[in-house]
């Protein structure tokens, strides 16, 4: 096991590799931790001194993001995603039985140092779970055998370059394709178009083409890119969101692995047309799988002068883009997030505006899109904004895809123009006794089998793409409770209705599911939401209790039949804590027990 | 073109400000006070602890982070907003470990005295109950975690005046805290010195002066005589 000694030799060439640039804090932990298993007081004072930074800089990083550890977590960090639909594909009693296969408690490193194992948030493989993340290596459609396999795997100490390939394989699970996961693409052949076009005609274009942004929110792209373009600046970025958190998503897992060139060459047009010269793709450090086929594919691109100095040999286009990693932080997929963590900062949301398309990265005029928004900007470029926008609906241009998982026959991604309604996708994906589909994730609705004939659109149920189903077996209380917790776990930390917020409907939600909630919890819940949804900081708060709020309204039954008849019952068990008394009196008797005084005094 | 006047309207009441002022830099300027916690006119706006709140156009904001512009209808001191301050009042008081009556800074301490203010009478939730951890290794200062709000005025003080960088807020959602720069990660063992500006921004009790105690009696301090609303410009003796 890895003692707390710095290892310089180690830590300088990472240091050096990252130009000792306090910028890159983030990414330099991310390296040291993957070199020496955590992040010792004395790497991360070392780490400090080199960058010239306070140690509280770096404490402040390596405390804000779930997937750094400032604590021994040993060789092998198993990680099973707590996602509801993992959780529904049987994940419990896989944890639990690695959990006893190994002798281990959750989250308690093994006696040896060798081992442990916990939860973490969607690792975006809903698709194909139960999924796990082993020292951050997706492993998907876990099963009690392959459980047994990696708990012999690591009691061997089998490097993980060594475990069998196919348990890393990630399927597309591409069902329904469309204008983006259906058609041939050459490469270059976006960019050749949009520099056709020149920056202000291909603007023109994008404004044509009314493409709004597929992260969920729906902004218009080419007023980002006209406000990025216009704001006064020497430099300008353009980002690429893939910090892809929302559970249920996992679209840009597959637009990431399988279509990275348009990805890229929408951030490159995005350069070309608002005169920036640098890109960056914030990878969730769930999908570190990715990255090196994605600077495979970038180094490719350079060398076909797709990328680079004078790209397609216009002179002045010069654009070139940079991978950085997240570290399991859910917030980051908030765009002033995201840039405080792309700065090597923790990811606490800033106070907006001013937006980033003035003030982002650096400071300077930046344009946050989405994996997916880029996609379709090479769409755009191709066939222009008129034929774009004559697909989808009329506030909706162009085609959605929807990651669907749960309860269907075929999980996968579908591909459909803006407007198909929620019935047309659960009869695709084979849902045939569906109760519920939650859209867009944790943060958004939960529709009923009465609202199936809504369409997926701006204008009637936006999505960032999620979908999960759920079957007539399924209880939605249990949903509520995941995401509960997941918004509790979430949640920064910066404003006081978020931090303590999530955090007072996860006990109230435990109270409840333990058998002691009454109307009066109940009612708590929805007081805290509004206060949640109307005054915290930034998106996440705001929209943190609204599916816990659509289950509460639409599946009343759900919480009703847990709720106790009392108007209030305390959270605690009188008789249980008796227990100890119990034990040590060595009596167990019926007056031993709160329950039958409390039946007397009742009689009385 | 004519002259827009730079006044909005705060509970219907014209505020003049000067461009580029917050609401809530104007309001408390002009004598009009709106509750506020991690705010200091000495710094830069921070938008954390949300007492500021206001309502503008339907939409509610942090005073402290918004631009006043000419003609702002801007709603404060309403009974909804006033309910929600009260609701983070309380869940402030149950994440942390508050003692007012055995408090040295009970009467001179902005949480407790918003908390009279707003006619906060319970903590209304149940109490977290979190280990925090107390610092006493330095000569002339205590660092009570217990008590911290993470309002983050002392980190900002001390980065910001200081120059010295003492104070971090680390760790993620609840698990939020204030941590030190020294090698230890002590305040006994940091830069920090009872001069410094970080010493005295603290609204509540968790950076606490060592021998002062109740020199100054309860009943004849700060908030003792006017609640809060009335004396917010006045600074705590030290």
């Amino acid at each position: 096991m890895t003692e707390a000694i710095v290892e310089p030799e180690i830590l300088e060439p990472i240091i050096a590799r990252f130009n000792g640039d306090p910028g890159n804090l983030l990414q330099i932990l991310i390296e040291a931790q993957n070199a020496l298993d955590w992040l010792s007081p004395a790497t991360q004072g070392f780490i400090a001194r080199s960058l010239d930074l306070p140690v509280t800089r770096v404490a402040k990083v390596v405390q804000f993001y779930t997937h750094l550890y400032d604590t021994p977590r040993g060789k092998y960090r198993v990680l099973f995603s707590h996602n509801i639909t993992d959780r529904m594909a049987g994940s419990p009693a896989l944890m639990a039985h690695m959990l006893k296969r190994l002798k281990l408690k959750r989250g308690v490193v093994s006696e040896d140092g060798l081992v442990s194992v916990g939860k973490t948030s969607c690792t975006g493989m809903c698709d194909q779970g139960p999924a796990i993340l082993v020292n951050n290596r997706a492993i998907t459609k876990l099963t009690l055998r392959r459980i047994d396999e990696i708990c012999d795997l690591i009691r061997a100490k089998a490097p993980l370059a060594n475990w069998p390939a196919h348990y890393f394989r990630v399927e597309d699970n591409i069902e329904r394709a469309d204008m983006l996961l259906g058609s041939a693409y050459a490469p270059g052949e976006a960019l050749r178009a949009a520099i056709a076009c020149g920056p202000t005609g291909m603007m023109a274009e994008m404004r044509k083409s009314n493409l709004r942004g597929r992260g969920g929110a729906g902004f218009t792209t080419a007023v980002k890119w006209e406000a990025c373009r216009d704001a006064p600046g020497d430099e300008r970025y353009i980002v690429c969101n893939a910090d892809e958190g929302e559970p249920g998503t996992f679209k840009d897992r597959v637009l990431l692995q399988s279509f990275s060139e348009r990805v890229f060459e929408g951030m490159a047009i995005a350069g070309y047309v608002t005169g920036a010269r640098k890109g960056l793709v914030y990878l969730r450090g769930e999908y570190t799988y990715l990255r090196a086929p994605l600077e495979a594919k970038l180094s490719e691109m350079r060398r076909n002068r797709l990328l680079g100095m004078s790209i397609c040999g216009v002179p002045g286009f010069d654009f070139d883009i940079v991978i950085h990693m997240g570290a399991g932080a859910y917030v980051c997929g908030e765009e002033t997030a995201l840039i405080e963590s792309l700065e090597g900062k923790p990811g606490h949301p800033r106070i907006r505006p001013p937006f980033p398309v003035t003030c982002g990265y650096k400071n300077k005029p930046t344009v946050v899109n989405n994996v997916e928004t880029l996609c379709k900007v090479t769409e755009v470029a191709l066939h222009g904004g008129l034929a774009y926008a004559g697909t989808g609906t009329r506030q909706s241009a162009g085609t959605k895809i929807i990651s669907v998982s749960g309860d269907v026959e075929r999980p996968g991604l579908y591909e459909y123009p803006f407007g198909v309604r929620v019935s047309q996708v659960l009869e695709d994906a084979g849902a045939y006794d569906a109760i519920a589909v939650q859209i867009s994730g944790a943060a958004g609705q939960c529709l009923t089998p009465q609202e199936f004939g809504r369409r997926i659109a701006f204008e009637d149920v936006p999505t960032s793409g999620s979908f999960m189903v759920f079957g007539n077996n399924r209880d939605l209380f249990e949903a509520a409770l995941n995401y509960a917790h997941f918004f509790e776990h979430e949640s920064c930390g910066f404003c006081t209705p978020c931090r303590v917020g999530s955090a007072l409907v996860a006990r109230i939600m435990e109270k409840i599911h333990s058998g002691h909630g009454a109307r009066y919890e109940f009612n708590e819940l929805t007081r805290i939401s509004q206060l949640m949804s109307t005054s915290s900081h930034c998106g996440l708060g705001s929209a943190a209790t609204n599916a816990l709020q659509d289950i509460m309204k639409k599946f009343p039954t759900a919480f009703d039949r847990r709720l106790i008849k009392r108007d209030f019952e305390p959270g605690f068990d009188l008789d249980a804590a008796l227990a100890r008394a119990r034990e040590v009196s060595a009596r167990d008797d019926a007056n031993a027990h709160l329950d039958a005084h409390l039946a007397e005094g009742a009689d009385a | 073109m004519t002259d827009i006047p730079n006044t909005f309207n705060l509970d219907g009441e014209p505020i003049r400000f000067e461009p580029g002022e917050t609401i809530l830099q104007a309001a408390l300027k002009a004598g009009h006070f709106i509750p506020h916690l991690c705010f200091s006119p000495e710094f830069k706006p921070h938008g954390s602890c949300k007492l500021c709140i206001v309502v503008v156009n339907n939409r509610t904001g942090s005073s402290c982070a918004m631009k006043a512009l000419p003609g702002l209808e801007v709603q404060s001191d309403t009974p909804d907003l006033n309910h929600r301050r009260r609701t983070l009042l309380q869940m402030l008081f149950v994440e942390g470990n508050h003692f007012c009556p055995g408090c040295e800074k009970s009467g001179n301490c902005k949480l407790q005295a918003l908390a009279y203010d707003l006619e906060m009478f319970n903590d209304h939730f149940t109490h977290f109950f979190q280990p925090r951890e107390v610092d006493a290794s330095h000569p002339d200062f205590f660092l009570d975690r217990n008590r911290c709000i993470n309002c983050e005025l002392c980190v900002r003080a001390s980065r910001d005046v200081d120059g010295k960088d003492v104070f971090g807020l680390a760790g993620r959602g609840r698990n939020s805290h204030l941590v030190v720069n020294s090698p230890s990660g002590k305040l006994g063992d940091s830069t920090f010195a009872k001069g410094d500006k970080a010493a005295e921004v603290c609204p509540v009790g968790a950076l606490l002066p060592k021998g002062q105690g109740f020199k100054k009696p309860i009943g004849a301090r700060l908030y003792d005589n006017a609640p809060i609303s009335q004396s917010f410009g006045v600074k705590e003796e030290v």
